[in-house]
């Protein structure tokens, strides 16, 4: 399971503890579904090597937020996106972006493991593939094997790599397609709801998963499990009625927050 | 106040803790009184009393701390739920160390007998103790009400106790210095006057616990003193 030896991940995060990176940027950022408006001028900004929660009751935009950030939102009928937000350098609503090179940079795991129905291997090779990643076999069997090793799985999966995906138990099958988010080398993770369907066990895999890959990438993580939120995160961001209520550092989040209607949430009682 | 928990057994379990701290806050204090009354008017029932309640105390605070556990296991409290409980376990710590003063106190009191307290010391002592009860009796009216800013008025009045040890702890010298007879029953009422004086540690202890609990911050600036005793007796250069 550990991939990344405890010194290679400190090491890494030592490096960037001295300064705050952000990796992207949003800005004013509102979504419209039809004449619903479902965010309201979010600001928020992601920080590189880090992991951030967004959390928040049902309808509160978080995971519209999340969908921003990738432009899932595309894919929405009638769905409109103001503001900006800017991925390093690049603003990704951008005419000139190219959507399918976006979204290799910016992965995304869902809340249902939704591997392809097709063979373990072929699960990581497909994007790899479309976007010539690998020249031969060799090579693509190189991608296979670190993607599977990064997402903790290749020990449990390497005699059987071509037997099918959806075969696997439903942690297995979403650290499979943790594994194929990580298997284009993206920049950054997105994470809907990833441990929803898992039972506790899996659910700890996952979340040990989270805390190594964030000394590779940038992970943004949508949770309705408050726990969970601050297990895995460094920062917090509390969504309410489509608006941001407060980011903070995850530690002081769950110690003393600053807005009453975070503590609220949290805490479980009524707003 | 807050909002009730959407889980109303949470509700009950963190007010089960609350009425526990302030019957156990109740015993203390009055451990503490009965105390000061057995030792200055030579009453073994009462010391008697005291000893015994104290195990009372200690039964509390095993029974706070087991529950608070369990709390915490089940529920998982964040933000002001957990600072509350942590606070409950600190002043529960806290006012089982207060029984046992009391405790400590109220053994003194046959060793004490046969020579009696002098009216001038008692009179000191329950001076003492009074100031150190009313610490600790506003300190848990301040546990019921919350309030941020009379804990730090507590805070602030242990001084007020530092300075009146000071002078007792001098004054038993004076009596020690005139009559080595003395020095027996002077010997065990300077604990006496040093276990009160602690109590009332403890309740600045439970001030800042309050704060704490209420706004996640511990009170700014050093803890006033007034607690001279350690340099009396010493030699001027």
């Amino acid at each position: 399971m550990n991939m990344l030896s405890e010194a290679a991940v400190e090491k890494a995060l030592d490096k960037k503890m001295n300064e705050v990176a952000y990796k992207m940027i949003g800005k004013d950022v509102s979504v419209y579904y039809g004449e619903k408006r479902a965010l309201f001028d979010v600001n928020l900004n992601v920080r590189e090597n880090t992991v951030t929660a967004l959390i928040g009751p049902s309808g509160c935009g978080k995971s519209t937020f999340l969908r921003t950030l990738n432009r899932m939102n595309d894919t929405i009928e009638g769905c409109r996106v103001t503001g900006k937000i800017t991925l390093d350098t690049d603003d990704i609503y951008d005419k000139e972006i190219d959507v399918v090179e976006l979204r290799a940079r910016v992965g995304m795991v869902f809340q249902k493991p939704n591997p392809f129905p097709k063979s373990i291997y072929e699960n990581i090779a497909y994007g790899p593939r479309i976007h010539g990643l690998a020249r031969g076999k060799a090579e693509m069997d190189a991608i296979v094997e670190a993607s599977l090793q990064r997402a903790g799985l290749w020990a449990e999966v390497k005699d059987r790599l071509h037997e099918g995906g959806t075969g696997l138990s439903g942690g297995q099958q979403q650290r499979l397609c943790i594994a194929r988010a990580v298997a284009v080398s993206p920049e950054v993770i997105l994470m809907d709801e990833p441990c929803s369907a898992l039972d506790p066990i899996a659910t700890a895999k996952v979340e040990e998963l989270i805390h190594e890959l964030r000394a590779n990438y940038t992970i943004v993580i949508v949770t309705h499990s408050m726990q969970q939120a601050a297990r895995v995160s460094q920062r917090t961001a509390m969504f309410h009625l489509g608006q941001l209520v407060e980011e903070n550092d995850t530690d002081k989040m769950f110690t003393n927050p600053d807005d009453q209607r975070t503590q609220d949430y949290i805490m479980g009682r009524f707003g | 106040m807050v909002s009730s928990h959407i889980l109303s057994a949470y509700d009950e379990e963190l007010k089960y803790l609350r009425r526990r701290i302030s019957e156990m806050g109740g015993l203390a204090e009055q451990m503490c009184g009965d105390a000061v009354r057995a030792l200055v008017n030579s009453d073994s029932a009462l010391a008697q009393k005291v000893i015994s309640d104290d195990v009372i105390l200690d039964h509390a605070e095993r029974e706070i701390q087991d529950k608070a556990i369990v709390t915490i296991a089940k529920r998982q409290p964040v933000a002001n739920d957990l600072r509350e409980i942590i606070g409950t376990l600190r002043i529960a710590a806290d006012l089982e160390r207060v029984g046992d003063l009391g405790k400590n106190t109220a053994k003194r009191v046959i060793a004490v007998q046969g020579t009696g307290v002098p009216r001038k010391l008692a009179r000191g002592l329950e001076h003492l103790s009074d100031l150190a009860a009313v610490q600790l009796k506003d300190v848990l009216d301040v546990y019921a009400s919350r309030s941020a800013e009379k804990a730090e008025a507590i805070r602030a009045r242990d001084e007020e106790i530092d300075a009146m040890y000071t002078s007792l702890f001098r004054e038993l010298l004076t009596y020690m210095m005139e009559d080595p007879r003395n020095i027996t029953t002077c010997t065990h009422l300077l604990f006496c006057a040093k276990n009160i004086e602690r109590i009332g540690d403890h309740a600045t202890n439970i001030a800042e616990t309050i704060y704490y609990m209420t706004t996640g911050a511990v009170p700014e600036g050093e803890r006033p003193k007034d607690d001279t005793a350690n340099t009396v007796g010493a030699i001027a250069e």
